[in-house]
């Protein structure tokens, strides 16, 4: 039997996330079929067929999955899912939003953000903010799982070739209604696919003095994030948010600055590779998971660090 | 309008948690127990759903051993009305939990239930979804504002992209996000007055439901520890290590 991955998408290209999803598809072993659900998406799922390792690319493309409501969603995704092991999707908020409406609807339980696959039933989970990991064994006939984008090395974008094929859309449920959105207009890389990213906490002080990092952020080609503290304060959207309930992320190179480092902020950037720290609290926390810790007035630091990085390369 | 509110009982927030040397789970004896956050964040707007006249009455469930009570008083000191405990002891998933909460709502026929969107333990961010899906009921989840508006309720939601906006008929299941509201203290007097506040208890068995888990944890390991770092003396040197010694940045 074939393992289904829900896409994530923008109707003309996928999004990153989708191919970590493929690749946790990958590892579970069997055909992999990539629905895109979208509307005017044909853009999409021709990105989705040149991913390496797809089998095949379902296009369902009509006004009912524009903008990806779950009440809609989750009938196809249901019907698909009955002659199939397995349907994956990214732990992205679209994932997670109509995931567990399929699970249920099929009465299986939804293995949540899985990190690692020990074998087709058998994955590994983080939990308690990532201070445990537990491995988790369904018994169900069909799997639900959404994928921690950190836990798998994304499959090549190019070089596959999947055929495409039409399923037909189910109609308009008519029980919710979407009605707008606010994006944050963003020139830098995303978040959860940055190499590196540079968060800011409460000791920014002000939106405004995100451009201290954003400047940094510009030389280095970095996303930029920031803790719950400086989101709630309002310096910066939601969507900047890295922690257990916000984005999680292990990118190349992580720079903390002005974070204290609590419990649910490490659980969202504590596998990137090299953790930085900038604070000017010899005790915050955050030392003790990062590699390099500066104890510095984040306003002294930032600058300094800024005019260091535009000397460039030295001989 | 009544609403439903969802509470459940947890490890609090800020206690780092242990696993256990066999490798079953995690250390709960004698650690500190509260309401996940999230959901006191879901007591408070019905609350306030209640102050503005909007909803008539607030009923705080938990599903849960004897001491799920103690989360419940929690929320009758808030302000909620009154509590409904379904009494359990085996470990609860949240399909079990969701089909214990729909029991519950064929019961007590609330227009709007609310749940947090994750609980901070099981971090499986499942049973607001799942509960609409058996209901049949649309569902706003992550949500950081709420406005009902007479049969339908227009919710925004956090995204990964920002924010989005959707409107809900009623009945609907919103879970909620940290930035919906500050969730109030109870005060002395309210929590005398909780105590008076009935809870009425059922059991899995008396709504017909079937908990059994479906997920079996075969072993909670802990995560790999970091290396301890090193301290730096400067940015330059920062800068210096970044480059020659992780070779992370150019
Ligand atoms: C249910 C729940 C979910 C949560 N989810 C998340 C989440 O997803 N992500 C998240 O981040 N948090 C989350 N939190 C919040 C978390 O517990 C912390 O409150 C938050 O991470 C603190 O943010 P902070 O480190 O920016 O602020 P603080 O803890 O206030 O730390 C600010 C730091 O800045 C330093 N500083 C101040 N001024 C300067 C200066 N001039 N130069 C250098 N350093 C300076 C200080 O020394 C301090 O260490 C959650 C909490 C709960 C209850
Ligand atoms: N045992 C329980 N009792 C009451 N509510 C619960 C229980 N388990 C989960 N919930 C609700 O479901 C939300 C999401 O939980 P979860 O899907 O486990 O992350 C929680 O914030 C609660 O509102």
């Amino acid at each position: 039997m074939s393992i289904l991955v829900l896409a994530e998408h923008d109707n003309a290209s996928i999004k990153p996330a989708t191919l970590n999803a493929v690749a946790a598809a990958r590892k579970i072993g069997g055909p992999v079929e990539v629905l895109v659900a979208g509307h005017a998406c044909t853009g999409a799922a021709e990105a989705a067929a040149k991913v390496v390792g797809v089998a095949k690319v379902l296009i369902a493309d009509a006004p009912e999955y524009a903008h990806a409501l779950p009440e809609n969603l989750a009938p196809l995704l249901v019907d698909l899912a009955r002659s199939r092991s397995h349907v994956l999707a990214a732990a992205t908020t679209n994932g997670k939003n109509v995931m567990p409406r399929v699970a249920a609807l099929l009465d299986v339980a939804q293995i949540s953000e899985i990190v690692e696959v020990t074998s087709p039933d058998t994955f590994i989970r983080p939990i308690y903010a990532g201070n445990a990991l537990a491995t988790v064994q369904s018994k169900d006939p069909i799997k639900i799982i959404t994928v921690r984008m950190t836990g798998f090395d994304p499959a090549p974008a190019t070089g596959g070739s999947a055929p495409i094929e039409k399923v037909a859309g189910k109609g308009d449920v008519g029980l919710s209604q979407f009605k707008g959105q606010e994006l944050s207009k963003n020139e830098r890389p995303e978040l959860t696919s940055a190499r590196i990213v540079i968060s800011g906490g409460r000791g920014m002080q002000s939106g405004d003095n995100f451009k201290l990092l954003e400047s940094v952020a510009d030389k280095l080609g970095a996303a930029v994030g920031a803790s719950r503290a400086a989101v709630d304060a309002g310096f910066v959207p939601n969507d900047y948010q890295v922690g257990q309930t916000g984005k999680i992320v292990a990118p190349d190179l992580y720079l903390a600055v002005g974070i204290s480092g609590a419990i649910q902020h490490l659980a969202g950037m504590k596998d990137s590779k090299v953790i930085v720290a900038i604070n000017k609290d010899e005790e915050a926390p955050i030392f003790q998971v990062a590699d390099y810790g500066l104890v510095a007035d984040l306003f002294k630091a930032m600058p300094e660090l800024d005019a260091e990085l535009a000397k460039g390369r030295r001989p | 309008m009544k609403v439903l509110v969802a509470v459940k009982r947890v490890v609090d927030f800020n206690v780092k948690v242990r696993v256990k040397a066999d490798k079953t789970g995690v250390e709960t004896a004698n650690v500190k127990m509260s309401m996940n956050p999230f959901d006191e964040i879901g007591v408070e707007e019905a609350i306030r759903l209640k102050e503005a006249g909007k909803a008539s009455e607030v009923i705080a469930v938990s599903i849960g051993i004897a001491q799920a009570q103690e989360t419940i008083r929690t929320a009758l000191a808030m302000g909620a009305d009154r509590g409904i405990h379904v009494l359990t002891d085996g470990e609860l998933q949240p399909l079990a939990v969701a089909k214990l909460l729909k029991a519950v709502v064929e019961k007590e026929q609330p227009k709007l239930v609310i749940l947090g969107k994750q609980a901070i333990d099981d971090d499986c961010n499942q049973t607001g979804q799942m509960l609409a899906a058996l209901l049949g009921w649309p569902q706003g989840t992550f949500v950081s504002k709420i406005a009902p508006d007479g049969d339908s309720m227009t919710v925004t939601r956090e995204v990964d992209g920002g924010l989005e906006t959707v409107q809900l008929r009623l009945p609907a299941i919103v879970t909620t996000d940290l930035r919906l509201n500050e969730p109030r203290y109870a005060s002395l007097p309210n929590i005398m007055k909780a105590k008076k506040k009935p809870i009425e208890q059922l059991t899995p068995a008396a709504l017909g439901v079937d908990v059994a888990p479906r997920l079996a944890t075969l072993k909670v390991e802990e995560p790999p520890k970091r290396k301890s770092g090193v301290k730096v003396g400067s940015v330059a040197e920062l800068v210096e290590k970044l480059r020659t010694e992780a070779k992370v940045i150019p």
